[in-house]
């Protein structure tokens, strides 16, 4: 103890002769010296203020122009167009089907990732996160060169009678393509922020692995995943590049909102307008729901 | 009885410990930090695989590397205490001491009764809907201890059980977490650094060094010897 107290008194007598000397600088050189450093403090806080407002006003603009261009009724007329009804329609339909897809498939992948290592683990991750640093549209073509009909598995599939290229699946796969790192990712960050030790602690209370999995690891990391999941439906309710490229464009079966925002803008502006509204108001909900959903934050023991 | 013989390789020495703790006896293990006290808990609780030698408790082999025997952690009956408490945050403290109870598929009703009597014990009753990072440090810590004995351990091992606390409720609940321990009658190693802990808890006592066991005796003794080395080494400081 008698040693504790010396190095900490050592310590205090070292802190207070550097109080002293930074006092003697003060003095010695006055107000003056504290000022300029005020001064700069407020320029720098008004340019990080003015960024700020620049950057929100980017933002908002194109939105508030949206909106200003057409009218609500419209929007309201615009809901009963069976383009545009079809396009909703099978939009929210694989987007959810993807979501689905992408939780089920990457919720274990993730959990292996975050909680064991295997050979050859740095290549599979890095895999995982490629399509999204891959432009969408060649991940479209690459699609199309993978199941296409003459493609390098497609050429099998079709021998079997199975077409995918241009139809609804081949929707939902492009979204999953692009989409599943965006729930990945997440994930996995959400399971090795859980304490192993919790999982310790259930197994040495009787609880199988999986019952550790289902009943502490998952309700824990279950923030996450959650905003996680919302993540990757929302780029799957926006894919436009790989879809366009993989399933084409067939009002009611692979037109989905971004590809029928496309087809309108080559005659009529009023209607991709409007359905571009629904798209944001979408989009926007979804921030507000992941926003809400993860606030629910569990704190630590 | 605890009978353990176990090597285990890590990163910076070998394990090689041979020790037990007889029925109802509390073994209090010091040491400095890294010498493989924690990973020794976790080996006997099944966490970590030895890699080889033989665990056995009460006659029964939990790991046996000549057999091939190596039981999962979920049926080996050992209760831990983490030093973190590893509480589930997700859980009310009635869940967490639960937990256990329901794991081994209980009728609701003896859960209720069992976790009843346990939590009154504890003095949780009152707090028992709060959730468990909600409540005290002291209460954090009954909850653990109250979770890993009602699923009535053969074996009980606490890693650190009051280095979370502040000093002045570490002495009332040395106290009391004797008196819970020695109620058990189950053999018990205590993780600890401090001396204190060693003398008012502990039968005897091991200390570790480099994954060996350097010094074995009463925990009197232990803690005396240990006094005295600090002692010294903070004479070496000072000149």
């Amino acid at each position: 103890m008698s040693g504790d107290s010396k190095t900490a008194e050592d310590g205090s007598f070292r802190e207070s002769g550097l109080a002293d000397l930074i006092n003697k600088e003060r003095h010695g050189t006055g107000r003056a010296v504290y000022l300029p450093f005020r001064n700069r403090d407020i320029a720098l806080k008004a340019s990080l203020g003015l960024l700020l407002a620049l950057a929100m006003a980017f933002i908002a603009l194109p939105v508030l122009a949206l909106f200003l261009r057409s009218p609500l009724p419209s929007v309201a007329e615009a809901l009963h167009d069976p383009v545009v009804l079809d396009a909703l329609r099978l939009s929210l339909m694989t987007s959810s089907i993807t979501t689905l897809a992408v939780v089920i498939m990457g919720t274990p992948i993730a959990y292996v990732s975050a909680r064991f290592s295997y050979p050859g683990k740095e290549l599979a991750d890095s895999l995982i996160d490629l399509p999204v640093i891959m432009p969408p549209a060649v991940a479209g073509i690459a699609l199309l060169m993978a199941f296409g009909r003459m493609g390098l598995a497609g050429h099998y599939l079709s021998s079997f009678g199975i077409s995918i290229a241009f139809t609804t699946l081949a929707v939902i796969l492009a979204q999953v393509f692009v989409s599943s790192p965006f729930y990945i990712r997440q994930a996995r960050t959400s399971f090795e922020d859980v304490d192993i030790a919790l999982e310790n602690a259930a197994r040495t209370l009787g609880a199988s692995r999986a019952r550790t999995f289902f009943y502490v690891t998952l309700p824990v990391a279950m923030n996450g995943l959650l905003s996680g999941a919302i993540m990757a439906f929302a780029r799957s309710l926006g894919e436009f590049g790989a879809t366009i490229m993989f399933a084409g464009n067939f009002q009611g079966r692979t037109q989905t909102m971004p590809l029928a925002i496309y087809t309108a803008m080559q005659g009529d502006l009023d209607v991709a307008l409007c359905i571009s509204i629904i798209l944001v108001a979408f989009s926007f909900a979804v921030i507000v729901l992941v926003k809400v959903l993860t606030r629910r934050v569990f704190k630590r023991c | 009885m605890l009978e353990i013989d176990i090597e285990k390789s890590l990163r910076d020495f070998d394990l090689h410990l041979c020790l037990d703790v007889k029925q109802g006896q509390t073994m209090m293990l010091v040491g400095d930090n890294g010498c493989g006290k924690t990973t020794l808990l976790n080996l006997i609780a099944g966490l970590d695989r030895p890699d080889r030698g033989r665990i056995t408790l009460d006659g029964r082999s939990l790991f046996d590397s000549d057999l091939g025997i190596d039981l999962p952690p979920e049926a080996r009956g050992v209760g831990y205490v983490f030093q973190s408490y590893a509480l589930f945050p997700h859980m009310s403290v009635y869940d967490n001491v639960a937990f256990g109870l329901r794991a081994r598929k209980m009728p609701a009703k003896d859960i209720d009764r069992k976790v009843k009597r346990h939590l009154e014990e504890a003095g949780l009753w009152e707090v028992r809907r709060a959730k468990a990072a909600d409540v005290s440090g002291g209460q954090k810590q009954r909850v653990a201890l109250a979770r890993a004995l009602i699923i009535e351990p053969k074996l009980l091992l606490l890693d650190e059980p009051l280095s979370a606390l502040d000093v002045r409720r570490q002495a009332a609940m040395r106290a009391e977490l004797r008196e819970t321990i020695r109620a058990c009658g189950v053999p018990c190693i205590i993780v600890t650094h401090d001396l204190r802990d060693v003398v008012s808890l502990g039968d005897n006592a091991c200390l570790l060094e480099r994954g060996r066991v350097a010094m074995r005796g009463r925990a009197e003794d232990v803690a005396s010897w240990g006094a005295d080395q600090q002692e010294s080494a903070e004479t070496n400081d000072l000149s």
